[in-house]
């Protein structure tokens, strides 16, 4: 077993792809970054727990849709189960929503793009974006005279974006299995990105104070 | 839930009040999480630490 150095003799298959991967997984995202046991002094308070709650509420978004779509979309007004289930779906889907945003003004406020972390940011905007959408096609997809509303007031300004040759709101099979299946696995995968990439470069530090000369003080000029 | 919400006008902005109610709410909430005291935990570094980069 190799000891460890600045410039490791290379291995059998370090050439290959995998061990490239490998190295580069090595270098950006290791474990003590993956799973810290410790967190920067600034991390104590609650602004940066409005992500995590966030998350927990995405999981019973999740958790709750995986029943509801085992059952059908027709389960809910029939059952008084179906109809507890959907309301946990409904109402995780509003926390959810809640504590995007409050995460999203904490991290505007304060430039969480900062140091590198532009793309962290960018795919949060996304996760955002792509929430919007699946909870629309959740509430088109509900099969009632709520839903019927929505689709045909929404379809005209649909089709005026150009975007309804492909995205029908009236079509209850497309807007379904957008909800239950494309959308959900998008987004989970872009949170995960997303948590990926806050660990691989550490919760972003708070903007210093204003120096006597009028000079910001970069948090960049902290190594 | 089944009876209209009662809106807000102000000027040129409409707004329901359940609406309104949920933002007023969110904006308490992030000042609450602004100004309330963080309890202390054993994975919070005391100094100036920084994250490893």
């Amino acid at each position: 077993m190799s000891t460890p150095s600045s410039h490791p003799a290379p291995e059998p298959g370090d050439a290959t792809w995998t061990g490239a991967a490998r190295r580069l997984l090595e270098r950006r995202l290791p474990l003590t970054h993956l799973l810290p046991s410790r967190q920067p002094f600034f991390v104590g308070s609650w602004v940066y727990v409005f992500g995590v709650v966030a998350i927990t509420a995405l999981i019973w978004v999740i958790g709750s849709g995986i029943v509801l779509a085992f059952f059908g979309p027709g389960w809910f007004h029939v059952s008084g189960v179906g109809r507890f289930v959907n309301s946990i779906h409904f109402w995780s889907v509003q926390l959810f929503f809640f504590f995007v945003v409050l995460h999203l003004w904490g991290q505007y406020f304060m430039a969480s793009w900062r140091d590198g972390r532009a793309t962290t940011w960018l795919v949060g905007v996304v996760i955002f974006v792509v929430g919007l959408v699946t909870g629309f096609t959740g509430y088109v997809s509900q099969q009632n005279l709520d839903a019927q509303w929505i689709a045909i007031n929404a379809k005209d300004g649909i089709n005026a974006t150009g975007a309804g040759s492909f995205f029908n709101v009236l079509d209850f099979g497309q807007m379904y299995g957008i909800h239950v299946m494309l959308l959900p696995i998008t987004v989970t995968m872009l949170v995960v990105l997303h948590v990926v990439q806050v660990r691989m470069r550490g919760v972003v530090k708070p903007i210093e104070p204003q120096a006597p000369g009028g000079r910001r003080n970069a948090p960049t000029d902290v190594a | 839930m089944d009876t209209p919400a009662t809106y807000v006008q102000l000027g040129f902005l409409v707004i329901s009040v359940p609406n309104l109610l949920v933002i007023l709410g969110m904006v308490l909430v992030f000042l609450a999480a602004l100004f309330a005291p963080f309890p202390a935990h054993h994975g919070i570094e005391t100094d100036h630490d920084e994250h490893p980069e």
